[in-house]
C-alpha cells in the first residue's frame, strides 16, 4: 500500500509529465486562460490517461513483450518493436469508444468534455505516460496508480497556470513578452517550485 | 513544377521567418526535454526532420486516396511506421543516444509539428513539395532546439557535444557552473527569453490584447 501512496505522490508532483517532462505543453499553453476550461481538460486527461496507462501494460505484458506470446505457442518471439503503433492504436481506440459511451450514458460530462476528447489521442502526455510505464516496467497496478497520479499532477499544473494567467491579464507585460513570452516565463517559474518537491517520498 | 524560388523558400521560410516553434507553439513538447545536451539535441532533431520530411512525402503521395473521415488514423500509421524505423535505427546504431532520448523519440508521433504538417500541407500538396516543407519544418525545429542546448549545455556544465569550453572550478578551472540550467525550469525560460527577442524583432508576431 505505501509503495502505491509514494508512486502517486511522485507522479503527482516529483514527476509532474507538464513542468518535469513538458509533456502535453501544446493544449497545456493554448487552453490554460480560463479556469473551467483548464480543469475540464484536465479532468479529461486523468480519464484516458487512468484507462490508457493500465491498458496497454495489459496489451504490452500479454502480447508485445519479449516471450509474452508464450501462450499462443510462439515462446520465442518479440513484438516490442511494434509498441509506438500498437499503444497509438489503443489510446486513439479507447478515447473514441469513451466518447461514445459518454455520449450516451453521461451526456453531462459528455457536454463539458466534448470537444476536448478527441484532441487528446494526439496529446503528448497520454502517449508519453505510457512510454513511461514501459520504460519503468512497471506492474498493472503500478501503472494505474501511475496513470491516474500523472493525470492528477497534469490536472493540478494546468489549472495552476490558468488561475496565473487569469490574474496576470491586469499585469503591464512589456509588448513583445505578452502572451507566448511570459506564459513560457511563468511555467518556468512554476517547474521552479514544483522542484522543491524533489526531495518528497513516503 | 515549382521554381527553384519556391522551393527555397518552404525549406528556409520555416528555419527563421516563420518558425514553427516560436511563432505557432508546435511541438514543444518534446522540444525541451532533450535539450540538457547539444548532441541529444542534434540527434533528435535529426530525427523529427526526417520523420516529418517523410511522413509529409507519403502521405501527400496517397493524398488522392483517403477517405476524409480517416485521414488521422491513416496520417497516424504512416508517422508511427516512421517513428519505429528511426527508433530502431538509433537503437543499432547510436545505442547511448537513444538510451538518454528515453521515451523522447517515441513522443515524436504525438509531435504537433508532424501532424500539423501533413494535415496542413501534405494533404494538398504534391509529394516533392511536402517533403521539402517537412524538411524546413524539421529544420526550424532543430534550430530553436540547437539554439537552447546551446545555452544550457555550455552554462550548465561548461561544455559543448562533450567537448570542455569554460574549465570548471571543480577541474581547476574559473567557470562556476549554473546547476540551475541543467533542471528542466531553464529550458522555459529560455524558450519564453527567446520568444521575447524574437517578437521585439519581429514586431508584427506581438499578441495584441
Amino acid at each position: 500500500m505505501e509503495h502505491y501512496l509514494s508512486l502517486f505522490v511522485r507522479a503527482v508532483f516529483v514527476d509532474n509529465l507538464a513542468l518535469s517532462f513538458f509533456l502535453g505543453m501544446c493544449t497545456f499553453i493554448a487552453i490554460s486562460k480560463q479556469i473551467k476550461t483548464a480543469f475540464s481538460l484536465g479532468i479529461a486527461v486523468t480519464v484516458v490517461l487512468g484507462l490508457s496507462v493500465p491498458l496497454n501494460n495489459i496489451v504490452f505484458k500479454q502480447f508485445l513483450a519479449p516471450g509474452a506470446l508464450d501462450w499462443l505457442g510462439f515462446p520465442d518471439t518479440d513484438l516490442s518493436f511494434l509498441g509506438f503503433i500498437a499503444y497509438i492504436g489503443v489510446i486513439a481506440g479507447l478515447v473514441q469508444v469513451l466518447e461514445m459511451f459518454l455520449d450516451k450514458y453521461v451526456p453531462s460530462l459528455y457536454n463539458a468534455l466534448g470537444i476536448f476528447l478527441p484532441l487528446i489521442t494526439v496529446n503528448c502526455a497520454i502517449f508519453g505516460g505510457v512510454a513511461f510505464m514501459v520504460e519503468r516496467d512497471y506492474t498493472l497496478a503500478e501503472s494505474a496508480v501511475f496513470g491516474l497520479g500523472g493525470g492528477v499532477g497534469w490536472t493540478l499544473a494546468i489549472t495552476v497556470m490558468a488561475a496565473v494567467s487569469e490574474k496576470l491579464k491586469y499585469a503591464d507585460v512589456p509588448v513583445a513578452l505578452r502572451g507566448l513570452g511570459s506564459r513560457f516565463i511563468m511555467v518556468g517559474l512554476m517547474s521552479l517550485g514544483f522542484l522543491s518537491f524533489s526531495g518528497v517520498s513516503l | 513544377m515549382a521554381s527553384a524560388k519556391e522551393m527555397k523558400a518552404l525549406v528556409f521560410g520555416p528555419v527563421f521567418a516563420n518558425n514553427p516553434i516560436a511563432l505557432q507553439v508546435l511541438g514543444i513538447c518534446s522540444a525541451l526535454a532533450v535539450t540538457t545536451k547539444l548532441d541529444k539535441a542534434l540527434v533528435m532533431g535529426l530525427a523529427l526532420t526526417l520523420v516529418t520530411a517523410f511522413s509529409s512525402m507519403f502521405i501527400s503521395m496517397i493524398r488522392n486516396h483517403i477517405p476524409s473521415s480517416v485521414r488521422i488514423i491513416v496520417q497516424m500509421t504512416i508517422i508511427a511506421s516512421l517513428v519505429i524505423v528511426v527508433d530502431q535505427i538509433l537503437k543499432a546504431y547510436a545505442y547511448n543516444v537513444a538510451k538518454e532520448l528515453s521515451v523522447f523519440v517515441g513522443l515524436i508521433i504525438t509531435n504537433c509539428i508532424v501532424m500539423g504538417r501533413a494535415e496542413a500541407y501534405a494533404m494538398k500538396s504534391p509529394p516533392l513539395m511536402s517533403f521539402l516543407d517537412g524538411i524546413g519544418n524539421g529544420l526550424g525545429y532543430t534550430v530553436l532546439l540547437v539554439i537552447v542546448a546551446v545555452v544550457r549545455e555550455l552554462l550548465g556544465s561548461g561544455t559543448l557535444l562533450g567537448v570542455e569550453i569554460l574549465p570548471l572550478i571543480s577541474a581547476g578551472g574559473w567557470y562556476q557552473p549554473n546547476g540551475l540550467l541543467l533542471m528542466p525550469p531553464s529550458a522555459f525560460f529560455i524558450i519564453g527569453l527567446l520568444i521575447w527577442m524574437l517578437r521585439t524583432w519581429r514586431p508584427e508576431q506581438q499578441e495584441k490584447h
